[in-house]
């Protein structure tokens, strides 16, 4: 089967203008099939979140080859992705500053629809929809992202995330900020998503119970490079690399 | 915090509202009665007539009539639309131009960013009224050149807000949220960051339009701004000030007139900004 996110070598430097680079992202390759959940996880620091920023583009790679369905993005300009976007869609971990605290959560969402050059009318009816699949009440569209509570800012940026139906979605510690009821409800949400459309999720977390119930593969992150991955069960309970047991011990 | 702290700021917020309320009528009275001075003036305010010159304040002419005999009160009614409009109009070029300029700044970086505050710099270097004075003198007086004067010298300080706050919201997580939307960059622009940094600019417009009318007034004072006979608070006071000592009215009565003015937009100014700061949001 082709994978449908293949990663290889990406590498980002930051340097602070003189001889000192730091590598926040060394050298990680992966690849990720149809209809699969992969988690990342790590401490924070260890790059998780550069590298699905490198892979969204929001920010460059130094080094390294992002291929997304068999295309090379590595070096799309913002124009040219924004047709890769109706692809690939992210969740970020702070729900309420992910929305423009001037603009309607149903406005919100319905935004990269009316960008696909959809009617107004007919997109709002998506988002109707959308909102009932993701359990917010409907009045909830009229509703300004400080009016309403974190975990329901979530579910609508969920909303906003797969409107246009990507093929995969991002999240980037997207429940971590949500109190244990709710990331259970995202999370049977996700799964139902991913039944209905065979969605590809990358998952970026460091909670390992969660990992363990969701995740089908796993890739583990220690200081910009990738010390482990494999099935979420062997990793779990046999881990190879030193790290990884650190950090299951620590949970534990 | 007990109980009371916490009742206070929906309190504050009705006071706040029914100050910019009394404020905003005040200064909508204000421009709107300017608009129709000509009309509202009890005479022709050009009009002279030395049979009357001088004369003190009474029932008939309030403010008294100036050494042509001119009423004050008509001058005063009638030098308010050129005093009130083209402060108005100095703010909202200085605030419109300012605001582009800063955003083009904060979006794009680099070096056009580099070369546009630094033109700025420049501007602020210079002492304001002492650039005005130049540039009236080597364009001549006039209230047209006076506000080009003003606004050449008052520009900067919107773009370099309009630059941080642009900056600021261009790092924000919605704006990724947006980008990954689809946006085109004219959309996050224009819906996204324009309605975003609007508050803080539209509170320096409103807290200037004081500042820049006493500014005005001050280089038609100085003789850069309108020209006599052309009624204007400013050149009217300049006009008027060797008579001070033996006919004050005739200087007080543009003097009340600027005093009032800028103190209603001044007042209007500062409840704006209390209305919109966060800190009393919801």
């Amino acid at each position: 089967m082709e994978p449908l996110l293949q990663i290889s070598h990406l590498t980002k430097n930051f340097s602070d203008g003189k001889e000192d680079e730091y590598k926040a992202v060394d050298d990680v390759s992966f690849e990720l099939f149809p209809g699969e959940k992969l988690a990342i996880i790590g401490e924070s620091g260890s790059g998780k979140t550069t590298v699905v920023n490198m892979i969204t583009r929001l920010l460059d790679s130094t080094d390294g080859k992002i291929l997304l369905d068999g295309e090379d993005i590595t070096h799309y300009k913002r124009n040219k992705m924004k047709n890769i976007y109706r692809k690939m869609q992210m969740v970020f971990q702070t729900p309420t500053e992910s929305f423009d605290p001037r603009c309607r959560l149903g406005d919100a969402v319905a935004e990269s629809l009316r960008n696909a050059g959809i009617p107004k009318k007919e997109a709002m009816e998506i988002v109707k929809e959308l909102f009932k699949q993701c359990g917010l009440p409907e009045n909830f569209m009229k509703r300004y992202p400080h009016e309403v509570s974190g975990g329901q800012c979530q579910r609508a940026a969920i909303a906003r995330a797969i409107a246009i139906k990507p093929r995969l979605l991002i999240l980037d510690e997207a429940t971590s900020a949500l109190d244990v009821t709710v990331q259970a409800e995202i999370l049977q949400l996700l799964d139902a998503l991913q039944e209905e459309r065979q969605m590809s999720y990358l998952f970026i977390c460091h909670d390992i119970a969660l990992v363990q119930n969701f995740c089908d593969r796993v890739l583990v992150m220690y200081q910009g490079k990738i010390v482990e991955q494999g099935k979420t069960e062997e990793v779990l309970h046999f881990p190879k690399h030193e790290y990884t047991r650190m950090l299951l011990d620590s949970v534990l | 915090m007990d109980k009371s702290a916490r009742r206070k700021p929906k309190k504050q917020k009705n006071y706040l509202k029914k100050r910019f309320f009394i404020f905003a009528t005040l200064a909508l009275i204000l421009v709107v009665g300017s608009y129709f001075s000509e009309r509202l003036c009890p005479y022709d305010p050009y009009e002279q007539n030395l049979s009357i010159a001088k004369a003190s304040p009474s029932l008939a002419h309030p403010f008294g009539t100036d050494r042509y005999g001119r009423d004050m009160l008509s001058r005063v009614i009638v030098g308010s639309k050129t005093s009130i409009y083209s402060t108005l109009l100095l703010v909202v070029g200085i605030t419109v131009i300012g605001t582009i300029v800063g955003i083009i700044c904060g979006w794009n970086g680099k070096k056009l960013d580099t070369i546009l505050m630094r033109i700025s710099d420049i501007f602020l270097a210079f002492p304001g009224l002492v650039f005005a004075l130049a540039v009236a003198a080597v364009m001549g007086g006039g209230v047209q050149n006076a506000v080009i004067a003003l606004g050449a010298i008052s520009w900067p300080k919107y773009a370099r807000i309009a630059r941080s706050q642009t900056l600021a919201q261009k790092e924000s997580l919605y704006m990724r949220a947006a980008i990954l939307s689809g946006c085109s960059t004219g959309k996050l622009i224009l819906k996204h960051i324009l309605p975003n940094i609007t508050g803080p600019i539209l509170v320096t417009a409103m807290l200037d339009i004081g500042t820049m009318m006493m500014e005005l007034a001050g280089l038609s004072f100085l003789g850069l701004g309108a020209k006599p006979p052309v009624a204007e608070w400013g050149s009217m006071m300049s006009d008027t000030r060797n008579l001070l000592t033996t006919h004050p009215w005739v200087t007080f009565a543009p003097g009340i007139a600027i005093f009032l003015s800028v103190m209603v937009f001044n007042l209007l100014g500062d409840t704006v900004r209390d209305l919109l700061d966060p800190r009393n949001e919801r």
